[in-house]
């Protein structure tokens, strides 16, 4: 069963704004789906519409089966929201605020409070149940935010840039808590502006740019299309100039080469010419998130054709 | 969503709602105790004693029933304009805006946290007038089904009034420049009969005229007007006020885009 269904959708803003354009996209049930795209794209629109916090222009949306148009209560009883911004009462205890929550879906307050307990601990917020949210840091409000929308246990949850402004270490437990989350048969799509995040969690992907999408398949394929690697040596020594004959390189600094491999080519080669050559290499990394490479490629192709 | 889980989210919004004005009861609950005290000293006991009787009664006695109802308007007002507005301000209107809750439980929602705390700084206005009156009741269900409409109806008013407002000044300039001046003039400290013919008149305009002098009834068994009239127009208002504030949320005026 699909998770999502959306065909045609549009949204123009007063002012004429086009956000949307007329997309169409599918989500399958149990998916973790990235929903991508620069600033302006239309990523919010497109949840704004989702969840019943912007009025669509026109097209049709269906979650679970269930048209927005027609059968808005049942789709929204389906769907979690995470928002990008705090929207929370900030004068409210962090449990007051997940069992109101809980209440607005017809959970009965036993049930929630009961409930409130196993996604506090699971975000590592029970200690902080009796603290108003305006108490809390940066990265515990953005957990609050998860536990509040898993509360109604939802079928479909949104993720409109869950961890942006986390520290790594709460970041990679996000992720863990939302891989538990999706692998208990929950759906997910997330919006990010890291692009590992969406490599790391998401197994199909979709990129929206001037309210349309442009690119909308696997993660996978999306990844599989990387023609090149880039790759950053950390050298023993430093040396004045370099270029490798076995692969494309330029020094960035006198102790750090920036090597391109073609996909599939081995590493061997570039180690073996820098070792006749005398030089050691100390460490070595990825220039860059690979699908942050595909990413802006595929947003400045797009504008390309727009200006052609 | 199956009706009773219309009622547990309409639960949800009132408890969160009292919790909201509980926790702020200084700010809430301490002031129109302190305001009607004075009012009580001031004008009942000092004043009042020069004024000497209203329609029968110690002008302490008449003014009682106003002061009470005077509370009850600006209570059941200020509740919902600013919780509706900071839910507005905060976002964390979209709480509601998400889930599965039809646009009438949102408003009445609202409205009932608006009722339950004019109810309460009523109780604490009477409580206050203890001290200065002996209290008589003439028709306990006219005192209720008035005080009830009543603050049913500035609670709605206040809501709508949120709905529209875009800054803090938004939700205070109704109150202060209209509300006021019509709740001061609406037969609080006077009797409609104590006017000239013209203004007589003109007061008749005044919807709290009608709401006051209901209530005083139900405490004194007098009015100034007829008291089908003053239910009809309350109703009639609540009515004409529900809707508009029902269309306004469901449309997403103010709170959506």
């Amino acid at each position: 069963m699909n998770a999502l269904e959306i065909s045609q959708l549009k949204k123009v803003y007063k002012g004429q704004v086009e956000a949307l354009k007329g997309i169409d996209l599918t989500v399958v049930e149990g998916d973790f789906f990235a929903l991508l795209g620069p600033n302006g794209a239309g990523k919010s629109t497109t949840i704004g519409i989702l969840t019943a916090l912007v009025n669509k222009t026109s097209g049709q949306v269906k979650v679970f089966g269930h048209d927005l148009d027609s059968e808005l209560e049942l789709a929204k009883a389906h769907i979690g929201l995470v928002p990008q911004e705090f929207n929370f009462n900030q004068f409210e205890t962090v449990q007051q605020i997940v069992v109101n929550q809980a209440g607005y879906y017809g959970v009965e307050r036993k049930v929630a409070i009961e409930r409130s307990e196993t996604y506090l601990k699971q975000t590592d917020l029970w200690e902080k149940r009796n603290t108003p949210a305006r108490n809390l840091s940066g990265g515990m409000k953005r957990r609050l935010m998860i536990a509040r929308a898993m509360m109604h246990q939802p079928k479909l949850l949104i993720l409109d840039e869950p961890t942006a402004g986390v520290d790594i270490e709460i970041r990679r437990s996000m992720w863990k808590f939302l891989q538990e989350i999706n692998q208990s048969g929950v759906t997910i799509i997330l919006t990010t502006h890291y692009l590992e995040e969406a490599e790391s969690l998401c197994r199909n992907i979709a990129i929206i740019d001037q309210g349309l999408i442009i690119e909308n398949t696997s993660m996978k394929a999306l990844l599989g299309k990387l023609s090149v690697e880039t790759f950053i040596l950390d050298l023993a020594k430093d040396v004045d100039e370099l270029s490798l004959v076995c692969a494309k390189s330029h020094l960035l600094d006198p102790h750090t080469l920036q090597v391109e491999i073609n996909k599939g080519d081995s590493l061997n080669h570039v180690f073996a010419e820098l070792s006749n050559l005398g030089i050691n290499v100390l460490s070595m990394r990825n220039k860059s998130n690979r699908l942050e490479e595909l990413f802006v490629n595929l947003v400045e192709q797009g504008k390309q054709q727009e200006s052609a | 969503m199956i009706k009773a889980n219309y009622w547990i989210a309409l639960q949800s919004i009132v408890y969160k709602e009292c919790n909201r004005f509980l926790r702020i009861w200084v700010q809430t609950l301490v002031p129109p105790a302190i305001t009607m005290t004075l009012y009580f000293v001031v004008f009942g006991s000092l004043i009042g004693r020069r004024v000497g009787e209203v329609n029968g009664f110690e002008y302490v006695e008449f003014m009682m029933p106003g002061l009470i109802m005077l509370s009850v308007i600006n209570n059941a007002y200020s509740n919902v304009s600013s919780s509706f507005f900071s839910a507005k301000f905060q976002r964390n209107i979209e709480e509601l805006l998400v889930a599965p809750v039809p646009t009438w439980v949102i408003v009445w929602g609202y409205v009932l946290g608006g009722v339950l705390r004019a109810v309460l700084v009523g109780a604490i206005v009477t409580a206050v007038a203890l001290f200065f009156v002996d209290i008589q009741i003439y028709n306990f269900w006219v005192i209720i089904t008035t005080l009830l409409l009543t603050a049913i109806l500035f609670a709605l008013g206040g809501l709508i009034n949120a709905v529209y407002a875009k800054t803090f000044d938004d939700i205070s300039i109704v109150p202060t420049f209209i509300l006021s001046p019509l709740t001061y003039l609406g037969g609080v400290f006077f009797s409609v009969s104590m006017l000239p013919g013209f203004w007589q008149q003109v007061s008749q305009a005044n919807p709290i005229i009608y709401m006051v002098n209901a209530f005083r009834f139900g405490f004194l068994g007098t009015s100034d007007i007829n008291l089908t009239v003053a239910y009809s127009i309350l109703i009639g208002l609540t009515i004409v006020l529900f809707t508009t504030a029902t269309m306004l949320i469901k449309k997403g005026v103010g709170i959506r885009h």
